[in-house]
């Protein structure tokens, strides 16, 4: 009896955890991305019916408090300003609890954009659903989304390159290259990458 | 005489530091290794960070596991991500102030997409991570989450019956 108790916690317990490592099935390249309205730190809201004129987009989760969205903050102005003029600008989302990370309110999000001098929207996702809605798990986190017939395509998931240290020691520039090669009409080479990050900060239940 | 030998060695005893306690750094090859090897029934790898808050809240119930278990059943490993330029100072601090007992590694790597994957196809590369590799069902299973108190030591009672 206790044995058939334990097996069955056994198996309740895994099938919990299992369903965390999966949490969110999210976006896959190819699937069409939904539109969403989030705050700035501007205080004006910011859609991707806001960006008709642009050929894509370049969704990043990121934040205040992960060394590594730290390191890629630099990386993150230059590839807007870079890409901006190319039609492809970057929208920074920030999905963190500030509850659990106290180090991402809204204030010290408008203080971070502030002192970094970022020149794209950096967005809070209060109900963290456009976070979830893409399958983001970490920060930084990037989405790649092609324009195509008005909607906004995934054509690339995952890292800025594959040196977080040092972006001129980075061999591969995977956002870059996939932005070059919508631009050049071309298929994305290499459409899905991984990167060390910190896990997005989810709401406790 | 005889007494004040006694309180010098008392002394000596009372401020002595366990600080045996090593942090190698190690490359991806050195991990895969560390990962194969069939030392113990169960072998619990986390992936940790200084810098990480949620990491650093659930070691010690990776602490705990490593106290209770025989070493040859269970094994826990701490593989810090933490940079390598920074072994010597935070990481050393951080491992002398909180007394760690399991076994430490630093892995020093920058190019992780290819290893996230030959770690654990599931793991999109966020810390806190854990690898368990079951050694006698011959399994590998990766829990990309927080562990909250007695869930870590909940689940490898069920995994090591």
């Amino acid at each position: 009896m206790k044995k058939t108790y334990l097996t069955i916690m056994a198996m309740l317990l895994i099938a919990v955890f299992t369903n965390a490592t999966f949490e969110g099935n999210g976006y896959s390249v190819g699937d069409y991305a939904i539109d969403f309205k989030l705050k700035g730190v501007d205080g004006k809201m910011v859609s991707m019916s806001d960006y008709s004129k642009a050929n894509g987009i370049v969704v990043i989760f990121t934040c205040n408090t992960c060394p590594y969205s730290k390191l890629y903050e630099d990386r993150i102005i230059a590839i807007n300003d870079k890409y901006t003029p190319q039609g492809f600008p970057v929208i920074a989302i920030n999905p963190n609890d500030p509850k659990v990370q106290p180090g991402d309110t809204y204030q010290l999000m408008q203080q971070r954009a502030k002192d970094k001098g970022f020149t794209f929207p950096y967005l809070v996702d209060e109900t963290q659903e456009v976070a979830k809605a893409y399958g983001a798990t970490r920060t930084p986190h990037v989405y790649l989304l092609k324009k195509e017939n008005n909607k906004f395509k995934v054509a690339y998931i995952g890292a800025i390159d594959n040196n977080h240290k040092s972006a001129e020691d980075a061999s591969e520039k995977y956002l870059e290259n996939a932005i070059n090669a919508l631009k050049a009409g071309k298929k994305v080479s290499t459409d899905f990458t991984k990167a060390v990050g910190c896990t997005i900060k989810w709401k406790e239940a | 005489m005889k007494n004040s030998a006694l309180i010098i060695f008392l002394i000596a005893f009372s401020t002595y530091k366990v600080t045996g306690q090593k942090v190698e750094v190690i490359k991806f090859p050195e991990l895969q290794q560390i990962i194969n090897e069939d030392n113990a029934d169960l072998k619990v790898i986390n992936f940790w960070a200084t810098w990480c808050k949620p990491c650093i809240e659930e070691l010690p119930y990776f602490e705990e596991i490593n106290r209770n278990y025989k070493k040859n059943d269970l094994e826990v490993i701490l593989v810090s991500l933490d940079f390598v330029e920074q072994v010597d100072t935070k990481v050393k601090d951080f491992v002398e102030k909180e007394a760690l007992a399991s076994k430490l590694y630093l892995l020093d790597e920058t190019d992780y997409n290819k290893i996230i994957d030959s770690i654990h196809t599931s793991w999109s590369g966020a810390i806190p991570a854990t690898l368990i590799v079951d050694n006698r069902k011959n399994k590998k299973d990766l829990y990309e989450r927080q562990f909250k108190e007695g869930e870590l030591s909940q689940l490898i009672k069920t995994l090591i019956n």
